[in-house]
């Protein structure tokens, strides 16, 4: 194992600098996402103009994995129509998760700096919190996502 | 501060913790290719070769059910088990083994208490009394409890330096109040809890105490006579034994007018379908085949630790925390949660930029194992305002180089995410 995979380059920027960091009083959408082993809480805010994702942004408090990725994840879905956010849900889940997963990476951009979470299994719930997240308040989930 | 005067010596005709170390096999592994420093014992110690031993002795020696069979292996069991019983009396000062009942953990132990002995004597307006501090396993039961009969949970508040206020105890104290569950180290901080004052005190008003002694019979002399608390829990895979097997004390008196827990085999002496007698103490709470081979195991812990000292384990203990303690306050930035003069080897702290979730990771693959979280203690988090803290907790077993690697591993994980 090595912790350059874990946190890479990116990985640490947007944890000290996370990118969409800010409350959103006119959110569309929002939803509260906790993991209890860890005490990671976040709130994801969604602005929606129609089917496309016009704004996205978050707010919490975590470890350096789930703030990175829900700062990529703000990046990444901005602009994207709610299906393809969906999609790319999915691919994340499927990065994180599965041990061969048939995902171009390079594709992925910089969400692609979180392949290397999947080698820390104690780790992959940070990481996919903010996905979680994001699919309760795409879909009005109005209880907290939580992952344990 | 300067850790260079800061840091205390090591007392003389001290344990040999080399030879001690050996005692324990799985501490000679390396994780990622660096020696394991096991730092976790709160959460649960490492077994010594002896307990290992006892246990598959007993399988492949020993093993019948007991207090059943009139065959050899079957008294071979009983006695094992029973000796068992006798060495955990002896342990923590118990008048007599009736008083001594195995359970699962501490868990179990406190759940036995809310279930047995506080349900049916509570009503409305009744209040049970625990502290700031607990685990979960001394707050759940007693909500349970009261949810179950309409009594309420009262808490004793702590102060900044992880200490229960004393004051606010007493003034907590009312003429409703039926138990009051305390711990007696606290798992999170380390704090050791004066229980002595906490103790006559309630007695003065009428009030029993039942005391969680997860952390504490691991590693201080426990004598629940001395004490004079009425219920004592605690667990043998804290204390180098194995899991699922732990202690409730009980005080004969209360115990004997105790409804059983749970019915079945063991707990019985007559059966018919019109009416069942219970057995007598302490068989009346151990419904069903007991855990054995642990009951066994847990009285080779106890045999081990005796023959160390429980003084000198203790004494080994306070020079890691007063080690430990002096290095990490010279990390810059590292707070140490919890700081009250009487602490078991306990260190909880936070690191400025860094979380205690990446910390865990990052000395893990240095080798070293602490426990990050809220450790079952959330209230706890809750009064100090952080979601986590990162802990290391020592054991006997523990050396000062493994404090250093520690705070070299936390140097890493500065620079990595600071
Ligand atoms: C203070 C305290 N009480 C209770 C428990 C619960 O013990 P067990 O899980 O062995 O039942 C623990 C263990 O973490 C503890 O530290």
């Amino acid at each position: 194992m090595d912790l350059n995979d874990l946190y890479r380059d990116v990985i640490v920027d947007h944890n000290r600098n996370p990118r969409n960091f800010r409350p959103m009083p006119d959110a569309d959408r929002h939803a509260e996402g906790f993991n209890p082993l860890c005490g990671d809480r976040l709130t994801l805010f969604v602005k929606l103009d129609g089917d496309r994702i016009s704004d996205v942004s978050f707010q919490g408090s975590g470890c350096a994995i789930s703030v990175a990725s829900a700062s990529l994840l703000t990046e990444s879905v901005k602009g994207r129509t709610v299906p393809e956010a969906e999609r790319l849900f999915a691919t994340m889940h499927a990065l994180l998760t599965q041990d061969d997963a048939p995902v171009d990476v390079p594709s992925l951009g910089k969400l692609g700096a979180l392949s290397g979470v999947r080698e820390f299994p104690a780790r992959v719930k940070c990481a996919s919190l903010c996905w979680h997240t994001l699919d309760a308040a795409l879909h009005r989930q109005s209880e907290p996502v939580k992952t344990e | 501060m300067s850790t260079a005067t800061a840091v205390p010596v090591a007392p003389a005709g001290a344990l040999d913790v080399q030879a001690i170390r050996r005692d324990f096999p799985v501490l000679a592994q390396r994780v990622h290719g660096k020696p394991l420093c096991y730092l976790d014992n709160a959460a649960s110690s490492q077994r010594p070769q002896c307990v290992i031993d006892a246990v598959s002795d007993y399988y492949e020696t020993s093993h019948a059910n007991v207090h059943r069979g009139v065959h050899a292996l079957s008294q071979k069991a009983t006695d094992l088990f029973e000796g068992a019983r006798e060495k955990v009396r002896r342990f923590i000062g118990a008048r007599s083994t009736r008083e001594i009942i195995f359970v699962r953990g501490t868990t179990e132990a406190v759940n036995l208490v809310a279930q047995s002995y506080a349900r049916p004597r509570l009503q409305g307006g009744d209040e049970i009394l625990v502290s700031r501090l607990e685990h979960h396993a001394n707050i759940v039961p007693w909500q349970m409890v009261c949810q179950q009969t309409g009594a309420s949970l009262k808490v004793v508040p702590m102060t900044r330096s992880g200490e229960l206020d004393f004051d606010a105890f007493r003034s907590l104290l009312t003429d409703r109040t039926r138990l009051l569950a305390l711990t007696h180290v606290s798992n999170a901080l380390g704090t050791i809890v004066p229980v002595e004052r906490f103790i006559a005190e309630a007695k003065r008003r009428g009030v029993p105490v039942l005391l969680d002694g997860a952390q504490a019979a691991p590693h201080l002399r426990v004598d629940v006579r001395a004490l004079d608390c009425d219920f004592y829990g605690f667990s043998g895979h804290k204390m180098c034994g194995p899991t699922g097997i732990g202690v409730l004390y009980g005080r004969e008196s209360l115990l004997a007018a105790m409804p059983p827990w749970q019915g079945g085999g063991d707990m019985i002496l007559e059966v018919t379908f019109e009416r069942t007698t219970y057995n007598d103490l302490p068989y009346k709470f151990e419904a069903g085949t007991p855990h054995i081979a642990g009951a066994i195991g847990l009285g080779a812990a106890i045999d081990y630790l005796e023959t160390l000292g429980l003084d000198r384990i203790a004494a080994a203990e306070h020079d890691l925390l007063e080690y430990a303690t002096a290095r990490l306050a010279g990390i810059p930035g590292l707070e140490i949660v919890g700081t009250a003069p009487h602490k078991a080897a306990v260190v909880s702290f936070t690191l400025r930029g860094v979380h205690p979730h990446d910390i865990g990771t990052i000395l893990d693959t240095e080798g070293v194992a602490i426990r990050t979280g809220h450790h079952c203690a959330m209230p706890v988090m809750d009064f100090y305002g952080v979601p986590a803290t990162a802990r290391a907790s020592f054991a006997f077993y523990n050396t000062r180089d493994e404090v250093d690697r520690l705070v070299s591993a936390l140097h890493v994980a500065q620079e990595m995410l600071g």
